[in-house]
Order: C-alpha cells, then structure tokens, then sequence
C-alpha cells in the first residue's frame, strides 16, 4: 500500500495565498541502518516530489536519508485559476504515487 | 475509638490513597508535550496517524479468508467500540484486546489466518476502528467476571520489578510531571492508542508502548497480548476512565 493525503481548500478566491499540505506513506529508510546480524539495511526513500498546478509546477522537493518517515511537505502558492493541482512522488525501488486535487478559484 | 486504633485507620486509608491521581488531576499525555506536535495530532491533514486509519477503511471493506467476507459485511459503524477495550471474551474466559478480537473475528467469521501483533494491517483495523471513537469517554466494563483480571493489572502496575526496582507507579502516579532524561513523564493514560510516535516513525499498540518501558526498567519484557501485558492494559484503561479518546494519537 502506498498512500498519500492531500489536502488543498476547495475553494479560494482569486489571488489568495493558499496552504497545501500533503502527507506520504513511506518508511524513508536511510540505508545506514543495520538488523540485528549486522547486515546493512539497503536505502529505500522517496527522492523526489513535486507539484504542478494546470501543467505549471509550483513546487518540487529533494528528499535526501535524513527525512523522517512518512514526511509532511507543505506549501503556499497563490490561486490564478480554477483546475487541478497535480502531485508527484518518486523513489526508490520503483515507487511511484501520483494525486490530483481540484481547486475552485472565484 | 483509641488513638492506636484512629493511626491504625489512618494508615489504611493513607495507604488505599497512596499514588492514586485525584480524577480532576488527571491529564492526558496531549497536555504534556509540544505545540508543535499538539498540531500535528490535531489536523488530520498532518497527522500521519490517518494513513493508517485510511488503509484499515480499506481493509475493512476487502472480502477476506475462506469466508469470502469483509468486516463491512457484518458491522456497521465501530463508535464507542475502541472505549470498551479491552473486553471480556466468555470463549477465553478472559479479557482480550481489540487487537485480540480483530484477530478473533478474523479467524472464527472470515476463516482466515491472524494477523500478527504490529503488523500493519492489524494496526491499521484497529486504528480505523479506535479512530470511531474519537472524542467518547474511556469506559471498560468492569462487572464480576473481569475483576480479578483488573486486580492482576493493579498489582502489575504497582509491582516493583526489573534491575531498576521500580514500578508502574512510581514514575507514572508519584512523579508525573517532572523529566525523565529530559522527556516529561507522562501520566500513563492510554488515550491515543493506536499511537504514531515520532520515535518509532510509527505507529503502534499500547502492548508495544508497555513492553517499551518494561525494558526501560530492565525487567523480563512480556510477549505481545500475554496474559500480563493485557491485564496491565485493562487497568490503565479502568485508570483513564472518563477520559476522551483522541485515536489516532501522536506521541514524542
């Protein structure tokens, strides 16, 4: 299962600064880790994140070992117009967890 | 009533008191920690709690086992139902947690094998199931035949074990408040449980949080849903009655 949450309000009016908070389920596995034997726990994290609002991006995050797991990423971008708001995570081992959300702007 | 008989009675009732918190003192372990983390817990779009909650609606509604069944199939809503926890099971004659009886109905109703204790579809049904009941007061039913079984969990609280030599209530009822290693240490409440702690980077039972601080003590460490461990959790809920459950939790 790889779940991500976003949240964005549903409606803003034009101009408005609005919050967007997205929540990804990972276990950002650092690969310095060992298990109890002593062998080395191979990397697993997400490496990158963006988001791009009507086909332009707004925001992108590198992720690098030391983020803790399931990170929290929020941000500001201003409301243009109506549409949809794209969200992109990419990482190790193939993982891949894309959200849309729509925005209403008035 | 002579003087010897009047200090006689005094120290029995002094002693009934002893570490006992006053109800209108009793804080849940929300109180005690960071604004930062306060928020965290508060908004469900931060906290990381819900991801779990979100997976167990899934997995409550997924056909599972020989039975061909999904928990949705029988029950409705869950509400109050985490409060309850841990209950009396008349097939085990004895109290069993919600974990227990997910993995009870799971092998008796939808024949399929049990989940095992922290893994995360069992954390996740019970964090759906505990999330229903958000804001409800804490209230097992204590009646006759679960008694003994909160007694065992009392004596086990204020049980002195371990290297260390402390109990339960030493820490949890005498010196809640002051730190621990430059952590607050809490009352002991389990108000949030299943809980995400920032620690684990996540979430957990209560049994892993006990057998966390039983190893704190350096004393023998009981397996997940032993006997001890499930008592002990019965008392703490008795302990924490009234209080609202804020499922999923976050802890430090």
């Amino acid at each position: 299962m790889a779940r991500a949450v976003v949240t964005v309000p549903p409606r803003a009016k034009r101009g408005e600064i609005v919050e967007i908070k997205t929540l990804a389920q990972h276990a950002m596995e650092t690969g310095f880790r060992r298990t109890q034997t002593g062998e080395l726990i191979p990397r697993d994290i997400i490496r990158s994140f963006s988001c791009s609002y009507n086909g332009v991006e707004v925001c992108r995050v590198e992720l690098h070992p030391a983020i803790a797991a399931n990170p929290l990423i929020a941000f500001t971008t201003v409301a243009t117009e109506s549409g949809t708001l794209q969200f992109r995570w990419v990482g190790d081992n193939g993982y891949t967890v894309t959200e849309i959300a729509p925005i209403k702007v008035e | 009533m002579s003087p010897r008989l009047l200090l006689l009675a005094f120290f029995v009732v002094a002693r009934a008191w002893a570490g006992e918190i006053a109800p209108e003192q009793r804080r849940s372990g929300y109180e005690m920690m960071s604004r930062e983390t306060q928020k965290i817990q508060d908004d469900d779009a931060t906290n990381p709690g819900m991801l779990w909650v979100l997976d167990g609606e899934a997995l409550w509604k997924r056909k599972a086992g020989a039975a061909d069944r999904a928990c949705a199939d029988c029950h409705q809503s869950m509400r109050g139902v985490a409060a309850r926890y841990p209950a009396f099971d008349p097939a085990r004659g004895r109290p069993v947690t919600l974990e227990q009886r997910i993995n009870s109905c799971r092998v008796d109703h939808q024949k399929a094998p049990p989940l095992p204790y922290e893994s995360k579809e069992l954390l996740a049904l019970s964090a759906y199931v505990a999330r229903q009941s958000r804001g409800l007061p804490i209230e097992p039913k204590i009646e006759a035949r679960t008694k003994p079984f909160l007694d065992s969990g009392r004596e086990a609280f204020h049980r002195r074990q371990g290297q260390l030599n402390l109990s339960c209530s030493q820490c949890h009822d005498d010196n809640w408040g002051k730190k621990l290693a430059g952590s607050v240490i809490p009352q002991a409440h389990p108000t949030g449980y299943p809980i995400y702690r920032l620690e684990w980077q996540n979430l957990g039972s209560l049994g892993r949080r006990l057998r966390n601080c039983v190893f704190g003590i350096r004393a023998q460490v009981p397996e997940l849903g032993s006997d001890e461990l499930v008592d002990l959790e019965l008392y703490l809920m008795w302990r924490a009655r009234g209080m609202k459950i804020e499922a999923p939790g976050v802890r430090p």
